[in-house]
């Protein structure tokens, strides 16, 4: 049901009944390597190119979030994913595998709860019983597309953020135990006029502080109903103006709650500038490291604001800025 | 920012970039700089130690031993990028590892390798010169433009 | 001799410098700081300026970028000498020959057999 005007609430409460991450090369050096299903220490996964391998990672993310769920690919009706590579090929390709009916979604690095959104509305709507809702991405493959070839020696500069490889999906179903989600907001895409994208936190961090604040609004909600307020991948940079831009807003959020998954994903002495970056950055610390700490009781309510930045390279080098958006999704336990 | 394009955004985004930008942290431009001077010193000082070697013990002289130096150079840079070396390389050295002829040759070879994938001639040979393309074309561009105006000059009557 | 060596290190370095500031302080890309470096080779050439650095500072002139700039332009002037104003447009890649066929020959082969580390 719409609350305010931009919230939904999943009054039946949608449970996450599986949900699987999977990691790269990195991704297993990180500080999150625990909570992953599944790591791989070779970037090509045995595939003849990167977004071959991407596919298959998210293909793997998608079979053990299903199997975690205690369910077949057949008791799922609906599969919901977007990724980062052009025309979201990992997304089609693995639903060609799956085999089950498809919707494609992008929202950049939001995807993971673009998708979850969707996936909770479908279920609390009685539209599905199970609902797979799946995001991707790899490193090389973006550094491809979107920057220079991976072997290309361009200095980067510390605004910069390192893209997570790595898939995380999760099973949304009408019943059964675990953690659920109850509310998410849907964000308006925001354009502060920051044009590097090298500097992506920058330009996504007013889009987060735009969601959250309408989050609060229309829930009547502030922080103290959270257990931890997560953003996707801001990074470093992003994190510390969302927290600036925040109290200048007036929403007050005390620094110990509020995190990023790009910053929790990789430890210290990783040559990572900023943070980690990509649809899997948000999925696999949501459906893996966050989902882990609901089922041990450690949280029992959280809010994860995915953030992406909707350019292309093609905007860029038509001298555009960089739009962004935001969704916030509420799970608890 | 550029004040051209400071002036087309609203306010609001003004302010933004402005606080944006005072929480960036700052690229450490003098230790760049230092970065560079050193790593493209080295790598001019081996193209030196090279042409030497062709001067030397292969019967070239000062102005026929640049082709081979460069020639070395190149290959000594496309192995390096073929290693999965000369990115890390380049991070530290900055604008020290893209200025040498040796940072063309990255250009060229990283893209060929990157796009292996997509087969021998669209792929590798439909995007080689991705990054190279650009200072193929300004350099014929601007050689031709100011090889006619040196020429017309002449023929005027002028230098 | 060594003098040679270190006037090469210095220039070379102080080029790159300036490459370094374009990109650090203009925060132009690797891309647009390198044509403006070829293009301001070129002019130099043009005014026989850069030959002159190359005689003094040997490698450091010739190995960075800015000195393709000044082939091109070298070998546009060499053909007009010979052919008159048309040589303007066929002598260009006479000089540089070199760099841009073993770039080609060496890359095509780093693509036959090896593969990106990511």
């Amino acid at each position: 049901m719409l609350k305010g005007h931009q919230t939904w609430i999943f009054e039946s409460k949608p449970i996450i009944a599986g949900s699987a991450a999977v990691g790269g090369p990195f991704e297993a050096q990180g500080a999150l390597a625990k909570d992953f299903d599944l790591l791989h220490d070779d970037l090509w996964l045995g595939q003849d190119s990167y977004e071959k391998a991407e596919k298959k990672l998210l293909e793997q993310a998608c079979e053990t979030a299903i199997k975690k769920a205690g369910l077949k690919k057949e008791d799922i009706q609906f599969f919901l994913s977007g990724d980062l590579i052009n025309q979201i090929i990992p997304s089609s390709f693995t639903a060609r595998t799956l085999a089950v009916p498809f919707l494609g979604i992008y929202g950049a690095c939001s995807s993971s709860m673009e998708g979850l959104t969707l996936a909770s509305l479908i279920v609390d709507t009685g539209f599905a019983q199970n609902a797979l809702v799946g995001t991707s991405s790899h490193n090389a493959a973006s550094e491809k597309q979107y920057r220079y070839p991976t072997e290309y020696g361009a200095q980067k500069p510390p605004t910069a953020q390192w893209t997570v490889t790595g898939a995380g999906a999760a099973v949304v179903s009408a019943g059964g135990n675990g953690p659920h989600v109850t509310a998410a907001t849907i964000g308006r895409v925001v354009d502060m006029g920051i044009s590097d994208p090298f500097n992506m936190g920058a330009a996504m961090a007013p889009a987060a502080v735009d969601t959250i604040e309408a989050h609060f609004r229309d829930l009547k909600a502030d922080a103290s109903q959270y257990d931890l307020i997560a953003t996707g991948d801001l990074g470093r940079v992003g994190h510390s103006i969302a927290g600036d831009l925040l109290k200048k807003h007036g929403i007050n959020i005390p620094e110990e709650k509020l995190t990023d998954c790009g910053i929790l994903m990789y430890k210290a002495d990783q040559p990572v500038f900023s943070g980690g970056s990509g649809c899997a950055c948000a999925a696999t610390t949501t459906y893996g490291h966050l989902i882990n700490r609901l089922r041990r009781r450690e949280l029992s309510r959280i809010l994860v604001i995915a953030t992406g930045a909707l350019l292309s390279p093609m905007s860029y080098q038509q001298k555009e800025t960089i739009p962004c958006v935001a969704h916030a999704v509420s799970i608890e336990i | 920012m550029s004040s051209k394009k400071r002036k087309k955004l609203s306010p609001v985004q003004q302010q933004y970039q402005d606080f944006a930008k005072a929480r960036e942290p700052k690229r450490p431009i003098f230790k760049n700089c230092a970065k560079a001077f050193f790593a493209g010193g080295i790598i001019c000082t081996i193209g030196q130690l090279i042409q030497w070697i062709f001067i030397t013990y292969f019967k070239f002289d000062e102005i026929t031993s640049g082709s081979p130096t460069a020639a070395t150079l190149i290959f000594i840079s496309i192995s390096l990028t073929s290693l999965g070396v000369y990115d890390h390389l380049a991070q530290w050295g900055g604008a020290g590892t893209a200025v040498p002829v040796t940072g063309f040759a990255n250009t060229i070879a990283s893209a060929a390798l990157e796009h292996k994938s997509e087969g021998f001639v669209l792929g590798v040979g439909g995007n080689m010169f991705k990054l190279a393309g650009p200072v193929i074309v300004y350099g014929v561009f601007s050689a031709f433009v100011v090889a006619l105006v040196k020429v017309i000059i002449k023929m005027l009557g002028g230098m | 001799m060594l003098e040679k060596f270190i006037w090469a290190f210095i220039i070379g370095g102080a080029i790159c410098v300036i490459g370094q500031l374009l990109m650090d302080g203009l925060k132009l890309t690797p891309a647009h700081t390198m044509c403006t470096l070829v293009v301001a080779g070129a002019i130099l050439g043009g005014f026989g300026l850069y030959d002159k650095l190359i005689k003094f500072a040997g490698a450091g002139a010739s190995v960075p970028i800015s000195s393709f700039g000044n082939q091109l332009v070298k070998g546009a002037l060499q053909e007009a000498e010979r052919t008159g104003l048309i040589g303007v447009l066929t002598g260009i890649f006479e000089i540089t020959s070199a760099g841009i066929s073993s770039a080609i020959i060496f890359g095509f082969l780093a693509a036959l057999i090896f593969k990106p580390k990511g």
